[in-house]
């Protein structure tokens, strides 16, 4: 940006300055209300993803406990062997939702078969009971992690988005708009002064003329 | 931005054998790290291929904080910190303070 030492001090820079004043200060009220808009479901979201994250913590925390107390009872090998072919199987979809233009993803995820049931990979005769407490708790809790990816993803892009805006809000406010505002009155005082100066030089003019057309004084 | 064009991803669990091996059941893709570096370049053939939500332990994360800032700031993929089965170390938690300090400018959850 132009110091004012480098502005030109011509009508035309004026009206060009006070253009671009008027546009920073409509981008300035905009940018204003988006922030405030994403700040409004920031902080929805927030509240959202740290009462899911609660939620699952806890229930994972159970699902942990269950989990190590059959790994306890089997055999590693016995496990694993329970695990290693899952009937089931996890796809997502993915979506965009647009919330004052951040794209968040919206998940969505189909499994491959609807029955509950289908979760035990393995026969009941070799394993543990807590094996089928540790896996139907994991899959009880998947839905709320799987709406806790959601979220917190949703929830860094909001703050990246909501960072930027602000650093926009007050890069305007502060720097843009203040410099314009000195620039526009320092280019019209100076205009003010050269007008000055030519009616002076004006009157000057005429009083040389008149007192050499008719030897006129006052 | 791949914008509304709808396509199949997976779910990826990352972590220690004992704490991830259950996901297995759900039909979630498990993969097995422990050490800072193998749990580095999982990630990131994760991230590259097909993977829209990444789970992984905190124990494991707390590792490699730097290459799961990376991703932060991308829509895809979304990693996610779960507990280990040693506990929640309370990592995620202070990362969502963390995001509302830097979009508030203040945390406003202190409680």
């Amino acid at each position: 940006m132009a110091t004012s030492s480098t502005t030109n001090m011509t009508r035309m820079e004026l009206t060009r300055l006070k253009h671009r004043l008027k546009t920073a200060r409509r981008g300035h009220k905009l940018l204003k209300d988006k922030r405030d808009e994403l700040m409004k479901q920031f902080l929805t979201i927030v509240r959202l993803n740290k009462e899911l994250r609660i939620n699952v913590e806890e229930a994972l925390m159970k699902a942990h406990a269950s989990f190590t107390v059959a790994s306890a009872l089997m055999s590693p090998n016995m496990l694993e062997q329970a695990l290693l072919y899952p009937k089931q199987s996890v796809s997502l979809n993915v979506q965009y939702q647009n919330i004052m233009s951040v794209n968040v993803p919206v998940f969505e995820f189909k499994t491959r078969s609807e029955d509950p049931g289908e979760i035990f990979p393995y026969g009941f005769a070799m394993t543990s009971g807590e094996l089928d407490t540790a896996v139907d708790a994991l899959s009880r809790v998947f839905q709320d992690m799987l709406k806790l990816a959601e979220v917190e993803k949703t929830t860094q892009l909001l703050a990246e988005e909501i960072e930027k805006t602000r650093r926009r809000v007050s890069a305007l406010e502060y720097v843009m708009i203040p410099n314009m505002m000195e620039k526009i009155r320092y280019i019209s005082m100076k205009l003010e002064e050269n007008e000055r100066g030519n009616i002076t030089r004006l009157m000057k003019v005429k009083d040389m003329i008149l007192k050499e057309a008719h030897g006129y004084q006052d | 931005m791949k914008g509304c064009v709808k396509s199949m991803y997976k779910v990826a669990v990352l972590g220690d054998r004992d704490s991830v091996l259950g996901f297995k059941a759900l039909g979630l893709d498990v993969f097995f790290a422990e050490q800072k570096e193998q749990a580095a370049e999982q990630i990131h053939t994760l991230a590259r291929k097909k993977y829209a939500v990444i789970y992984i332990t905190e124990t494991l994360a707390a590792l490699i904080p730097q290459d799961i800032a990376q991703y932060k700031d991308e829509a895809l993929p979304a990693i996610i910190l779960i507990p280990g089965k040693k506990g929640s170390l309370g990592i995620s938690m202070k990362n969502l303070k963390l995001s509302v300090e830097r979009a508030v400018g203040v945390d406003i959850f202190n409680d």
